[in-house]
């Protein structure tokens, strides 16, 4: 055991760990949005809009990231038409394009969550809703969401930890995240042991800190209060 | 459609291969995996807390710490650690060991971690009335597990090892890092030589997508094998 390497690869490793939250969080934020949104299209009844919302989910759910990072990555830029637009700006970076498929990537399993947290939802709310006069819009915004939100939290915090473990994939793009750096030390000093508790610490870490925050959640917002 | 002519003008058959190897890797991981369940799920069952803690720690690091990482602890440390036990043995010489073994062993790894959960939830929805009934007919430890709790077991298990299955499908792509020739790394080495990223990576999405597909189907027939009489 090399304790020194360990305790001066440890400062690195923690720079290395704000990229991943970075990642992480950016994902997280826009895949909410993606995912509620998809999750919205499965329920409507035009079969058009539900076979699309479901083979962007089946799509997403049923491939590797890493060959959703590759296609956006490496795949894109071919497209000579894209690399005039302004997407270019975006699209040249691999850290937008790692956020970029994290998003699609996350946004496909939040959506499934959620439209299964819909569904679980008692018709009986909702028509409770309606006998009393309330629209629909507000019923959705302030019965289903709400309710939706609480059924889909232990998924959910799972979809969280998941995600933060799939960001790792960022370092297979050049980009220095926690794996990344892990990596680089690896490969220069040949102590995979030493680096791997460090790092895996801190992976271990933010995955305590993720699930007894969700923990406090769920106790916050369940039934029994 | 000519970069997917067999032969050797086209990537056809090498990604073919590739496919193949794909499968291979999974399912050896798959059953790896299998293997560290058997051992870890009793000790998560067991009454001893230091047992407990030693399969809780497995599952909770392995599902707690990305896979690449856990590819990159192999791959590194794979041939140190071998070495290191060979020289116990007075073996000095440098052992390399194979992609294909490396990478098996740590994505079976980490969908041993998986399918210990699995086996463990499975196995702790049994009504405790089975358990004892097996006990008052007088039939052994042996004839309790195999013949009583296993059968219901898998039934309960199935739904969940699927996913499992789908995980450790997915999670071969990253063994691609080590440079071992399955699916992922075919294509990275065909759009290299080609030029064509964009067609090769839809295209291995599209072998990945075929994989899960025809697997979800055959364990779909499982499932409902297993499920008879309920």
């Amino acid at each position: 055991m090399d304790f020194d390497l360990m305790i001066n690869s440890f400062p690195k490793l923690l720079g290395a760990t704000l990229v991943t939250l970075k990642l992480l969080s950016a994902s997280l934020f826009f895949g909410l949005f993606l995912g509620l949104f998809f999750a919205i299209l499965r329920l409507k009844k035009n079969i058009f809009i539900n076979k699309f919302a479901y083979g962007y989910s089946y799509i997403f759910r049923g491939t590797p990231l890493l060959v959703q990072i590759f296609i956006i990555y490496f795949g894109l830029g071919q497209i000579e038409y894209l690399r005039t637009t302004f997407l270019w700006v975006i699209l040249k970076e691999p850290y937008w394009c790692a956020i970029i498929a994290f998003t699609l990537n996350t946004g496909a399993y939040t959506s499934e969550i959620l439209r299964s947290a819909f569904q679980t939802i008692k018709p009986g709310i909702i028509e409770a809703g309606k006998s009393l006069g309330i629209s629909n819009k507000i019923i959705f915004y302030k019965i289903q969401i709400p309710i939706a939100i609480r059924q889909s939290l232990p998924a959910y915090g799972n979809e969280i930890i998941l995600m933060m473990k799939g960001t790792s994939l960022a370092s297979t793009v050049t980009l220095m995240d926690l794996t990344g750096v892990a990596k680089y030390i690896i490969s220069t000093t040949f102590k995979p042991i030493e680096v791997f508790i460090v790092a895996g610490g801190i992976y271990l870490f933010m995955t305590f800190i993720i699930h007894n925050v969700i923990k406090f959640l769920e106790k916050k917002y369940s039934f029994q209060q | 459609m000519e970069l997917l002519a067999f032969g050797k003008t086209g990537w056809g058959d090498e990604l073919f291969y590739a496919t193949l190897m794909t499968i291979a890797v999974s399912i050896t991981a798959m059953l790896v995996g299998f293997l560290f369940a058997l051992i870890f799920t009793p000790l998560k069952l067991s009454k001893y807390k230091t047992l407990n803690l030693v399969g809780n720690f497995y599952t909770t690091v392995i599902r707690g710490v990305p896979e690449l990482l856990v590819i990159y602890l192999f791959f590194f440390g794979g041939s140190g650690a071998i070495m290191y036990v060979a020289s116990i043995f007075g073996y000095y010489e440098y052992i390399e060991i194979n992609a294909f073994i490396t990478g098996s062993m740590a994505i079976g790894i980490i969908s041993g971690a998986y399918s210990t959960e699995v086996f463990r939830g499975a196995i702790q929805s049994i009504d405790k009335g089975q358990f004892e009934a097996a006990k008052v007919l007088g039939i052994n430890k042996f004839g309790q597990f195999y013949k009583i709790i296993l059968p219901q077991m898998l039934r309960l298990a199935i739904p969940n090892l699927s996913n499992v299955w789908q995980i450790t499908l997915k999670d071969t792509s990253l063994i691609s890092v080590t440079g071992l020739v399955e699916i992922m790394r075919q294509s990275y080495i065909a759009a290299g030589s080609t030029r064509d990223p964009l067609f090769f990576y839809s295209f291995a999405a599209v072998l990945y997508l075929l994989l899960t597909y025809v697997s979800m189907k055959l364990i779909n027939k499982l499932e409902v094998r297993y499920s008879r009489g309920y």
